[in-house]
């Protein structure tokens, strides 16, 4: 009994971990930056393919193949951002949207255009695959893998904003722009910088979740609704926030699918509106 | 986006001057019937686009003139085309007061969604909007037993519109059906917004903060109007639903939710005719374009999109209307 209950949480601890991975990008963008970037799941997918495109086709080791990823998707969304993103910094809502979807449309194209729309095929190591058993339960290798990878990064960003003069920069630059740049702060580029660190994690997510959730150009769609439902019942800019829903979205969507299956993701939608409801601004949203 | 009036003229003189007939709306609707004469081939895809534009005119009503965003609004239309179709399922296939039954359930779930919407904006609301669209879509999917799930509502029979017109295999009677439905519901909503209430809801979209400041009803005022829109969408929805004959999941799906928000945007928002004509170029562009890459698409939308947000923030009624200015400004 409790086997198959400690079972199905740690599977969906790990999802939630991977749904971390995927949203922690777009929780400093969107959260720090207030911009409605729908894209980011774009971001991901391009992570995802440089990692499949690297071990397939030139043979890389997995771990050589995810600082690539990382590197292509801050790459990516500096020009977007330099070109496209900074003229709606004080847009509406609306605008951002539609700017980030007509983006988004762009991205599954050129996907299916150059890799056509079956899913890739991803071989991980062997030393990622396979599992163990704890006290009768089940764990595979990879999702613990997962859940390290997601634990480190929350530190190091948590750590990272909080104790680094970019940080403050970065806290400064959001709070009171006007001030921060009386400050000389160069809060422009301070916005481009984040922006690739949000984009990059989110090209460092999608190689990682690639392996578990696999990969067609329709991810940048399916993905990019968990990951909203991720940061905005988390709250706008809470590293922290996006963590603890991402962990509880993670594990009522795996014990709904396992115990009452015929709802599917109808659980996950209701616990959203009903969080949101209830505080608009997130769990450990401040604005 | 706003018509300034001169700050001398009366208001009443204001709101007259805007509900008079330009000569080029009258030139609008006669060219709809052109597709009768020319284009005999292409009246079924006239009839989806006369039923599209019904629904981004929905759309308008709440985004264009009450300044809410939706990114769910797939929910209404949908609700209305499985009314319809499960009514013509069950043995009740006239086609008349179908509409208006699925019209009235759209209405009431969008008068109860509506005291939810009413109390949010911003990234909440867009967030809460997309999250009804999905829940639905899932609920959809889930009874199968009712909606058919994924294969889609099968054996959908209707009878013929007033006992007489067949709905043919050429969509002749589809596009009569549609086109009359959309214009009539387009003359209400002429009516409406040119109303008192509809500068009231002007008001609360340029600014929600001063509306209840000066003693406007805000929150009333947002439901009633999300609550008419709600009933036009499932009005679009179980005309759709009508003149194919068959219901698929694909009605409550977020792509139709972002591509009717597409088709809005393309054409200008709070203009009316904005919902219209971008259904037009957005589906006669996608019939057009799909004949030789139907999966790239969606990179020409995509970037048509990018480049209205750029270029043209008022889309592409809005750009006209700039260029006439412009014009005007040099010729006097």
């Amino acid at each position: 009994m409790i086997g198959p209950l400690v079972g199905v949480l740690f599977d969906g601890f790990a999802y939630g971990m991977l749904l971390f991975l995927l949203s922690v990008g777009l929780s400093v963008t969107l959260g720090m930056m207030n911009f409605v970037n729908l894209a980011h799941c774009s971001f991901a997918m391009l992570g995802g393919y440089v990692t499949v495109s690297l071990m397939n086709d030139l043979g890389w080791p997995f771990f050589a193949t995810l600082p690539l990823a990382f590197l292509a998707a801050a790459a990516v969304s500096v020009v977007l951002e330099r070109v496209l993103y900074r003229r709606l910094y004080r847009a509406s809502d609306l605008d951002q949207c539609l700017l980030t979807i007509g983006i988004v449309f762009v991205s599954v194209a050129s996907a299916a255009y150059i890799y056509g729309t079956v899913q890739q095929p991803v071989q991980m190591p062997d030393y990622l695959q396979g599992s163990f058993v704890v006290m009768g339960v089940n764990i595979a290798v990879y999702r613990l893998f997962l859940v390290g990878a997601a634990l480190a990064i929350t530190l190091i960003l948590v750590a990272g904003l909080e104790y680094t003069r970019f940080g403050a920069q970065v806290r400064a630059a959001v709070d009171n722009q006007r001030m921060a740049r009386g400050l000389g702060i160069n809060v422009g580029g301070v916005f481009a910088v984040t922006f690739a660190l949000g984009s990059g994690l989110a090209g460092l997510g999608g190689s990682l979740a690639i392996a578990i959730v696999g990969l067609d150009p329709s991810f940048a769609f399916t993905y990019l609704i968990y990951v909203l439902i991720v940061v905005s019942t988390g709250g706008l800019g809470s590293i922290g926030g996006s963590f603890v829903a991402a962990a509880l979205l993670g594990i009522s969507d795996v014990a709904g699918k396992y115990y009452v299956p015929q709802l599917g993701s109808f659980l996950i939608y209701l616990v959203m509106l009903g969080m949101l409801m209830w505080r608009p601004a997130g769990l450990f949203g401040k604005r | 986006m706003t018509v300034l009036a001169p700050a001398s003229a009366e208001p009443h003189r204001y709101l007259q001057a805007q509900i008079r007939w330009h000569g080029l709306e009258i030139a609008f609707w006669i060219a709809a019937l052109l597709p009768f004469l020319l284009f005999k081939t292409y009246l079924v895809l006239a009839s989806q686009i006369a039923i599209t534009a019904l629904f981004a005119l929905s759309l308008d009503l709440i985004l264009g003139y009450a300044g809410i965003v939706s990114l769910g609004h797939a929910a209404f239309f949908g609700l209305g085309s499985y009314t319809a179709g499960l009514l013509a399922k069950l043995g009740w296939g006239e086609p008349l007061t179908g509409l208006v039954i699925a019209a009235a359930v759209a209405g009431l779930v969008g008068y109860a969604a509506s005291l939810v919407i009413a109390r949010f904006r911003h990234l909440a609301l867009i967030m809460i909007t997309l999250g009804m669209g999905l829940l639905l879509h899932e609920a959809a999917n889930s009874a199968s037993w009712l909606t058919g799930g994924a294969d889609g509502l099968q054996g959908v029979r209707m009878w013929p519109l007033l006992g007489y017109f067949r709905f043919d295999l050429y969509g002749v009677t589809a596009y009569t059906y549609s086109l009359i439905v959309l214009f009539l519901v387009f003359l209400a909503s002429r009516r409406l917004i040119h109303s008192p209430f509809g500068l009231s809801l002007r008001g609360i979209r340029e600014n929600p903060v001063r509306m209840p400041a000066i003693g406007a009803p805000s929150s009333a005022h947002i439901r009633k109007i999300y609550t008419i829109s709600a009933a036009v969408a499932g009005t679009a929805g179980a005309l759709l639903a009508q003149t194919t004959q068959t219901v698929s999941l694909e009605v409550l799906s977020f792509q139709r939710s972002a591509d009717v928000l597409v088709m809005l945007i393309l054409g200008g928002a709070g203009r009316l005719y904005g919902g219209i004509l971008g259904a037009i170029i957005y589906l006669v562009a996608r019939d057009q374009l799909s004949g030789f890459n139907p999966q790239y698409w969606y990179f020409w939308i995509g970037i048509m999109l990018i480049a209205v947000v750029m270029f043209l923030p008022n889309g592409v009624l809005g750009g006209l209307a700039w260029l006439r200015a412009a014009w005007r400004g040099k010729t006097a």
